[in-house]
């Protein structure tokens, strides 16, 4: 099954059928995924039937990585009994793309209950991963009980804070952001005065033409507040970015596609490796979501990312992991 | 028997009976205000979290009970006092957290890891 929808279009001056100042919002959903191409600003998608665009794009692409979220390791109960041979298939999956990505960005909940052993076995998964090097921010199930010590020791040496941190690939800059800390009562995801102080400075001397990728675990627009699904401060921080003419943003925590484009900025969710959650609104709770077996891994999946450079453009391609899975 | 003397012993009977009757009454008065009493000082309440929810969200006890809080979801919660009063470890499914509430008050609390999940316990 698959659902592709969108909103209707509001302002279509150039009269092409994509509405730049709205948005355009697409949905992968069971079984397929949804291949995205920013470009300026605007995000053009395509269902899975058009994936050689994405095989295009990978072939132009100067820099590739990938994002793969929410291995919550440690969960053992239904819909997924064994989320250790879920990561190792999406491992598997990332290995067998055409080209080795980069790098991979994890967008947190590594763990499911911050517990070292849980770390331990994601880390033995991932030295399978033909990828050496990989990024990670924290979810909330990182930083239970120590206020995200361990997280930092293990994964975040060299960053400020509470874990935020930046770095640049091939003209782009990556800012890895933490808004799973210090959550108040009532509230979302929250970024802070002081790491939103760091974001400026860190931005401040960077050129508008550059690409800027943002990762954080917990969704930086508000895609369904009741269940907290959002970010408190996350408007300070897209108003921090707002000189530049291409912002991508990736996060976790929903464990389902997701993308919107606002302006100059597209957002985008990844599916979890561990588990999938309802869609918004459709469950009296964001808890596991209870699938037939043999659906579970085309509800969970990889992101790839291919950026073009001189073109301002991101290829986002989404795949769940029983895609390809029956030719093999 | 006379009259006088009947009338007599009548009279202690009555007197008999209906002291009897108010010591029963007092008796059962008694039992029915320790009943009522303790029907206001539990010694144990119990909160339930299921569906990212706790329930009832809002209790209220008298000083000296202890409430314990079962995490029913598949996902694992936290119990922490907004004013930092108590604070359990994560709870994974079917854990359990105690806390006994000695000082009258209102003791708002959250799950540290869902922030959106609220709730109130209110000590006389």
């Amino acid at each position: 099954m698959s659902i592709l929808k969108s909103r209707k279009l509001i302002h279509d001056h150039n009269h092409d059928g994509i509405d730049r100042r709205g948005f355009l919002e697409c949905m992968a959903w069971a079984g397929t995924g949804v291949f995205c191409v920013m470009s300026g600003g605007v995000l053009k998608s395509f269902s899975m039937s058009d994936f050689g665009n994405a095989k295009r794009w990978s072939s132009k692409g100067e820099l590739i990585f990938a994002q793969i979220s929410d291995s919550h390791m440690g969960f053992n109960k239904p819909a997924n009994p064994d989320v250790t041979a879920t990561l190792q298939a999406a491992v598997d999956k990332l290995n067998a793309l055409p080209e080795v990505p980069e790098f991979l960005l994890h967008t947190g909940d590594v763990s499911h209950l911050s517990r070292p052993d849980e770390f331990d076995n994601v880390d033995q998964v991932l030295k399978s991963a033909k990828t050496k090097d990989v990024f990670y921010v924290p979810g909330e199930h990182d930083v239970i009980d120590d206020d995200g010590r361990g997280f930092r020791e293990r994964y975040g040496k060299d960053t400020k804070g509470a874990g935020w941190y930046s770095f640049d690939k091939k003209g782009v800059h990556f800012i890895g952001l933490v808004n799973v800390m210090n959550l108040k009562a009532g509230g979302l995801g929250t970024l802070g005065a002081e790491q939103l102080a760091w974001m400026a400075d860190d931005v401040k001397s960077l050129k508008s033409s550059t690409p800027i990728v943002v990762f954080a675990h917990i969704p930086l627009w508000s895609v369904y507040p009741e269940w907290g699904w959002g970010t408190d401060d996350a408007a300070q921080a897209l108003g921090l970015l707002k000189k530049f003419g291409s912002v991508s943003v990736l996060n976790g925590h929903i464990h389902q596609t997701l993308q919107k484009v606002e302006g100059n900025v597209t957002f985008h969710t990844a599916m979890s490796t561990a588990f999938p959650q309802p869609h918004p609104g459709t469950a009296p709770s964001p808890g596991p979501l209870k699938v037939p077996a043999d659906q579970l891994r085309s509800l969970l999946g990889i992101t790839d990312v291919t950026y073009v450079q001189g073109q301002q453009a991101l290829a986002v391609v989404d795949s769940t992991l029983s895609e390809g899975a029956e030719n093999s | 028997m006379n009259f006088q003397m009947h009338r007599f012993v009548s009279w202690v009977v009555a007197v008999m009976l209906a002291t009897f009757a108010a010591m029963m009454f007092a008796a059962a008065n008694t039992q029915a205000l320790q009943a009522a009493q303790s029907a206001q000082t539990p010694a144990a309440v119990e909160v339930k979290i299921d569906n990212f929810s706790f329930a009832p969200v809002e209790i209220s006890v008298s000083a000296g009970t202890t409430v314990t809080w079962t995490n029913r979801d598949d996902i694992p919660h936290t119990v922490v006092s907004t004013d930092k009063v108590f604070k359990s470890k994560v709870l994974d499914t079917d854990d359990k957290y105690s806390y006994t509430f000695t000082k009258p008050g209102t003791y708002p609390y959250f799950c540290s890891v869902h922030p959106k999940m609220t709730g109130t316990v209110v000590v006389k």
